[in-house]
């Protein structure tokens, strides 16, 4: 019996990001209707058109965008969709914004998996779905091998700022109490130590996740908050920097204050690095005034993102532009910008 | 955290500080060795807790910061090679050559690693057959043992896409330098404890014998630090010049003899350039005549490359503890971390960028 050749027709059916996933044709349509229609859908991106036509409710509109490269793209407490969410969501709600809607734009690499995409996806969806925004537009690119580190993913966010509230870095004043909302350096020590050439194992998930419920809590006891921040690349350190020096006011902290857990302080003491100097996704930095401190605190600590909120220290009138640190043994240090990359020590 | 907070326990630190205090019934200057000592001390302001009669001066146990420019010049040549994968410790890709960094050489192409162990650099090496991978070993005694050990396993193997880029150098010769400067100004010593727990301290009791000085091997958390600094004031109070460990939980007077063994195995003692500071006789340590199929240097003929450093830079000074960070007429104006003259401005453990980090313009 022979065995007649079958027409060799296309292979539609991939397990990898091909090329032409992203050249606009069938592909395209294909990764569109297979990876991410089934998990992100909404009366606007549901269109198909070219762009999102928005209602936006009164009041002053919010805009801001962020790229995620984060590697690894899949860490212990979250993925980089996760983070691509929550971090603009995060960006939106600590200017006093209710988030209401994201883009997405993803550069893929040529032979990217399918399935840890859509994983990804899902994992956005999910975190969109919890912080109450939805994703209304999107774009995809595949570049060639190499041209990029697995994934990366831009997210645009528009929200709408609440009437009354004037949160800016610009609006510390002495006195006011500074609070953090949780243990320091978890975002950032979870990554480091779930990439490759350390050879240490750690069980340190990161931080990952929405603040808008909380911060829209906390406004609501007390619209006057003067300032909020996400601590993010940089740590609590760049943070408290940014606010001392455009507020120029001093700011002073109490080391015995800080949260840190127990793991990601072991990692940071095998590492040689300061806490305060590694990445958060999931905290705040607050400055408010003193009198407000304490009912802004009750909300935070009835979140579970907030649940170690603490008053870490205090707006001063000396140093200005200065960030400094009451030790353990009364002594005082500067808490520095740190510079550039964490290096870890040699010995 | 279980052997961290007990050594970070303020009513301790109190104590100690309160019976320094007590101590000392004149001035005192006293050198700690390492960097990692000096940060700490630093970082914790014991500077601003110590009293006036105690002068703490910092030593040259930075490994980054007394690694030669001719050293860093010849890595940053082997790294922007094609074939290379190079790999190192993540203190020294900042640190500047008289052009660029390793940072540098990375965004360049350069396949520039950082590890945390010369064993991985092995492993990059058995996973990476067309390529050369080199590692950058320098760091004191320290580090000796996990180079040494590195190298051996790639001769035992047969690894040959395997070299080290060696700039080694040992405490020793360095106490006997500074002590011979007639700048000299140090009457006592907080020996580095991570060196001691490696060669353990039988080879500094000569050294406190000839130059008359109390050498006390200290850890680096504050009350170790403290306990060490109130030994070192007692000895020198009772004119006695010995060796004396404070660092009892990490240190014995004999060290750890199979790294010892290991790094006698693989390395010989040399002279060393150390940057800021000149040529030590004796300080350093190079691969043993067997192992010399495994020096970068000669693999890929970088030893002919020579370099000189800024003359604003005064960094020898700093050093060899003659000269502290903020009188240097540079630090923190031409000087700073993000512009550093020289590798004490650079380095996690430099004493320049200790005091720029912590203390900058800072008035108590």
């Amino acid at each position: 019996m022979t065995v007649l050749p079958l027409c060799p027709t296309p292979i539609m059916q991939h397990e990898t990001v091909q090329m032409a996933h992203g050249a606009g044709g069938r592909l395209s349509q294909s990764l569109m209707q297979r990876v991410f229609m089934p998990h992100i859908h909404n009366s606007y991106l549901d269109l198909l058109d070219d762009q999102a036509k928005l209602d936006l409710p009164p009041g002053m509109v919010a805009f801001t965008t962020d790229s995620y490269v984060v590697s690894p793209i899949f860490f212990p407490g979250g993925t980089i969709g996760e983070l691509a969410v929550n971090g603009t969501v995060n960006d939106l709600a600590v200017g006093g914004a209710r988030p209401l809607y994201l883009s997405a734009g993803f550069i893929i690499e040529e032979g990217f998996s399918l399935a840890e995409l859509e994983t990804i996806v899902i994992s956005m969806a999910e975190a969109a779905r919890k912080a109450g925004v939805m994703i209304v537009t999107g774009d995809t690119k595949v570049v060639g091998k190499g041209q990029c580190d697995k994934l990366f993913i831009n997210t645009s966010g528009i929200g709408i700022v609440r009437e009354g509230v004037n949160l800016s870095c610009r609006n510390l004043h002495p006195g006011d109490s500074i609070i953090l909302s949780g243990t320091v350096g978890d975002h950032g020590m979870a990554i480091m130590t779930s990439r490759e050439g350390l050879s240490f194992q750690s069980r340190i998930k990161s931080d990952c996740a929405a603040l808008s419920g909380m911060i829209a809590a906390m406004l609501d006891v007390a619209p006057a908050i003067h300032a909020m921040r996400d601590p993010t690349r940089g740590g609590v350190a760049a943070t408290l920097n940014e606010l001392a020096v455009s507020s120029n006011v001093g700011i002073s902290i109490n080391e015995t204050t800080i949260p840190v857990k127990a793991e990601v302080r072991g990692a940071c003491e095998l590492l040689g690095i300061d806490p305060l100097h590694v990445a958060n996704e999931g905290k705040l930095v607050v400055a408010v005034a003193a009198v407000d401190a304490a009912k802004v605190l009750e909300v935070m600590r009835s979140f579970a993102e907030g649940r170690d909120a603490v008053i870490i220290g205090s707006v001063v009138n000396l140093h200005p532009g200065m960030v400094v640190m009451r030790t353990a043994f009364g002594s005082q240090r500067i808490i520095d910008l740190p510079l550039g990359e964490q290096l870890p020590r040699i010995c | 955290m279980k052997y961290i907070d007990e050594y970070r326990d303020p009513e301790l630190a109190r104590k100690l500080l309160d019976e320094i205090r007590r101590t000392a019934t004149r001035h005192w200057t006293i050198m700690e060795i390492c960097g990692g000592q000096t940060h700490s001390i630093m970082r914790n302001g014991f500077d601003q807790l110590l009293p006036d009669t105690i002068e703490l001066v910092h030593g040259p146990g930075c490994p980054v910061c007394v690694t030669p420019l001719e050293s860093i010049e010849r890595a940053l040549l082997v790294a922007a090679r094609k074939e290379v994968i190079f790999t190192s410790f993540g203190d020294m890709l900042r640190v500047p050559g008289s052009a660029k960094d390793l940072f540098m050489v990375r965004s360049e192409g350069g396949d520039v690693r950082i590890l945390f162990s010369p064993l991985d650099a092995l492993q990059i090496a058995r996973d990476n057959p067309s390529k050369e991978v080199v590692f950058f070993a320098v760091g004191f005694e320290t580090t000796a043992p996990a180079n040494a050990m590195a190298v051996w396993q790639a001769a035992r193997e047969g690894i040959k896409n395997f070299s080290v880029l060696v700039s080694q150098v040992m405490v020793p010769p360095a106490m006997r330098a500074i002590l011979s400067s007639p700048a000299n100004r140090v009457q006592g010593f907080l020996a580095a404890g991570h060196v001691c727990a490696v060669m353990g301290y039988e080879e500094y009791e000569p050294v406190a014998r000839e130059f008359h000085v109390p050498i006390v091997p200290t850890g680096f958390e504050p009350v170790d630090l403290l306990a060490g600094i109130l030994k070192t004031v007692e000895l020198l109070e009772e004119g006695r010049a010995e060796v004396v460990n404070r660092y009892g939980r990490v240190v014995s007077r004999e060290g750890n003899l199979v790294a010892q063994k290991i790094i006698s195995e693989v390395f010989e003692v040399t002279d060393r350039q150390w940057r800021g500071i000149g040529l030590i006789p004796g300080s350093g340590l190079s691969l043993r005549e067997a192992y010399s199929h495994y020096d970068a240097e000669k693999k890929f003929d970088v030893s002919h490359i020579c370099a000189s450093e800024s003359p604003l830079c005064m960094s020898g000074s700093v050093l060899q503890g003659v000269l502290k960070p903020d009188g240097c007429p540079a630090f923190a104006r031409e000087c700073t971390p993000e512009h550093p003259l020289g590798a004490t401005m650079v380095s996690s453990e430099g004493a320049c960028a200790a005091y720029y980090n912590y203390h900058r313009n800072f008035a108590l």
